[in-house]
């Protein structure tokens, strides 16, 4: 427990948290999957979540969204401790998830996605003119040029417009934490430019972000702190500048980098 | 740095240029729309049969009978509209409009009227209750078998094809076993049908003035309203769908009742018009359905849905084969020519669709 108060002493941000985990564990029939994992997300910053494969990113992003609950652990939000058993309740705190594969519904249009589930009505008919309005006040928000018309199906939009329209939807309802699950994993150069360029603007506004990224070069370009998971343990959560590349795969692959990272006694465990 | 944000311009200008393309002229836009083609063609069907067979086909009275004999499929392609859209499919509307007529029948029989009971009563004598005691009757059978649709398909995920192929078989063997085989008539129901609310405009005479309402009310339901919102989402991708916190089995149980309800309430018009259940019939009405939502544009795969284009899709089967009747042509050829213009139509729809998904 010292590794704890090691980081306790040097966190990424001097700022309190919006997110803040403290040794949350969850484990699926005998397999412990997460191990007592801290992690903390702030308003305004991008946090990059790391590791291998099977490292437990994604099982720690699904415990935060209420797709499951976690097993041990607390779960504190703005402050107060938090209890998220379901995606509504995630949502009602101002959690959203851009999952990898997207979901939006390809024969309807940008408008009617991002509303999909959360119409806005008048006179109990659906007000396309309001959802229109604010869709577009949405992108143009986020300075997002790519799209010429609102109106357009989705299937008729390249990639990486469809992850700008499923941003964008998360971060239409007032959202305070937004968590993109590899959002460039299947995108061309061009495009990550673009979507990176999107995912830092959220910061900017004010959002915390949480990425889950394998790709290095992104992960520096955009991330003010990384928070590398190494098989189920938080091996370091620190300022993207204290790091570089070879150091961020070293605590990716071995836990540890130098000085930072899990004890030998615990890369072991 | 620069060079990174180079190409960002390039594809920048790439997706507005490819958004520009998506988006063509007017016109073109409109010819592209399957609703537009499909119309035109229904246009020129009527204009040609009119200069064919002039002063028999394009009168007043024979557009009537065309209007009537379309209105209780209409009723029932309407709600299945609703089911296509959510790339479902139901056989059963045979049997829901047949349970519909004999739910209908079989409660005007319980109902006494003077010496005798409701179903006796000729039409001049009818009265209101009677009138709502047989709807209820044909709503009740309509409810019951849409949701045992709904539950066979969104939630013991039995593929839709054969969980109505089911509800069409059973269905059909409670009418006749309620009915022994034997068909019923009443005049009771008459003045639904036949009568002129709204008298003073030609060919409106009540029937077809249902089915125009049953028309609006689908086309806001399914365009304009929350409920046909969701069912086009559904059809879309039932998985984006559950990720918004859709209830996707609730919402297609609901459906699958709103088609039941529809059916059963074409089989309430079909005993008002006809003036007498029909055990044995409607066997294709399924089959003719389909065939309308499909013609007007409607996808069967789900996601895309036009209301207005179905009430096209039903016009353009009864005009061909009223047109060949009345110019002497042999009308086995409007199945052949219904085929056809099916398998154009739906042929198109791929098409549009291959050339939309740049993914
Ligand atoms: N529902 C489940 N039941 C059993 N084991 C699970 C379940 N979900 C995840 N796991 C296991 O938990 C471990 C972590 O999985 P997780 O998906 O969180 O990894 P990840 O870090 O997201 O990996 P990747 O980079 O491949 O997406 C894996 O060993 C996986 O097999
Ligand atoms: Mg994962």
């Amino acid at each position: 427990m010292d590794r704890e108060d090691e980081f306790m002493a040097t966190p990424a941000h001097p700022e309190t948290p919006l997110l803040s985990l403290r040794g949350v564990t969850k484990s699926f029939g005998a397999v412990d999957v997460l191990k007592g994992v801290d992690l903390d997300a702030w308003s305004g910053k991008v946090t990059a979540l790391v590791g291998d494969n099977g490292a437990g990113k994604s099982t720690l992003i699904k415990g935060i969204a209420g797709i499951y609950g976690f097993d041990g652990g607390t779960y504190t939000f703005e402050g107060q401790p938090a209890q998220v058993a379901s995606p509504k309740q995630a949502n009602d705190l101002g959690i959203e998830v851009v999952y990898q594969d997207l979901a939006l519904c390809d024969n309807l249009d940008v408008v009617a996605n991002m509303f999909l589930g959360r119409e806005a009505l008048s006179g109990g008919t659906l007000d396309e003119a309001t959802m229109e309005q604010r869709a577009n006040e949405t992108l143009k928000g986020l300075s997002v040029r790519t799209l010429k018309s609102v109106r357009q199906n989705i299937s008729s939009l390249s990639g990486g417009q469809r992850q700008t329209v499923a941003i964008a939807r998360a971060v239409l309802w007032n959202s305070k934490l937004v968590i993109l699950d590899e959002p460039t994993a299947a995108l061309g150069v061009a495009q990550t430019e673009q979507v990176l360029n999107l995912v830092r603007r959220l910061a900017d506004n004010g959002l915390a972000v949480i990425l889950i990224s394998h790709n290095m070069n992104d992960v520096m370009q955009v991330a003010d702190n990384v928070a590398a998971l190494y098989l189920g343990q938080m091996a370091a959560q620190v300022s993207t500048a204290q790091l570089d590349r070879a150091r961020i795969v070293e605590l990716i692959t071995s836990g540890r980098s130098g000085d930072i990272g899990l004890s030998a006694k615990e890369v072991a465990l | 740095m620069s060079e990174t944000t180079k190409a960002l311009d390039a594809q920048v200008a790439a997706d507005a240029a490819a958004a520009e393309e998506a988006r063509p002229s007017r016109l073109r836009q409109l010819v592209a729309t399957p609703i537009m083609a499909t119309l035109a063609f229904l246009a020129v069907l009527l204009l040609a049969f009119s200069i064919l067979a002039p002063g028999k086909f394009g009168t007043t009275s024979n557009l009537t009978l065309l209007a009537q004999n379309v209105a209780i499929l209409t009723v029932a392609s309407v709600g299945t509209t609703f089911v296509i859209a959510t790339a479902g499919i139901d056989l059963s509307i045979p049997s829901g409009i047949i349970l519909g007529e004999v739910f209908a029948a079989q409660a005007l029989m319980m109902i006494s009227a003077g010496d005798g009971k409701a179903i006796d009563v000729p039409a001049d004598q009818t009265r209101a209750g009677y009138v709502l005691a047989a709807l209820a009757g044909a709503l009740v059978a309509g409810l019951v078998i849409g949701a045992v649709n709904g539950v066979l398909v969104a939630y013991m995920r039995i593929p839709p094809m054969l969980a109505t192929l089911g509800t069409l078989g059973a269905g059909l063997g409670v009418a006749l076993l309620i009915r022994k085989g034997v068909n019923v008539a009443t005049y009771a129901l008459n003045p639904v049908a036949t009568g002129t609310l709204i008298p003073g405009v030609p060919g409106l005479t009540n029937l077809v003035l249902i089915g125009l309402i049953v028309v609006v009310i689908g086309y806001v339901a399914l365009h304009h309203s929350v409920f046909g919102r969701h069912t086009l989402a559904i059809g879309s991708s039932e998985e984006a769908a559950r990720r918004v916190g859709l209830r996707v089995e609730r919402h297609l149980l609901k459906v699958y009742v709103l088609g039941g309800l529809a059916n059963g309430f074409a089989g309430f018009l079909s005993l008002a018009y006809f003036s007498t259940t029909s055990v044995g019939g409607h066997t294709t009405d399924n089959l003719q359905a389909i065939t309308a939502v499909a013609l007007g544009g409607t996808s069967l795969f789900g996601g895309v849905a036009t209301i207005l284009g179905t009430l096209i899709g039903v016009w353009i089967p009864a005009v061909l084969q009223n047109g060949f009747i009345i110019i002497g042509v042999n009308p086995y050829w409007q199945m052949i020519a219904v085929g056809i213009v099916l398998v154009l139509a739906v042929w198109s729809d791929q098409l549009r669709r291959r050339s939309q998904n740049r993914r």
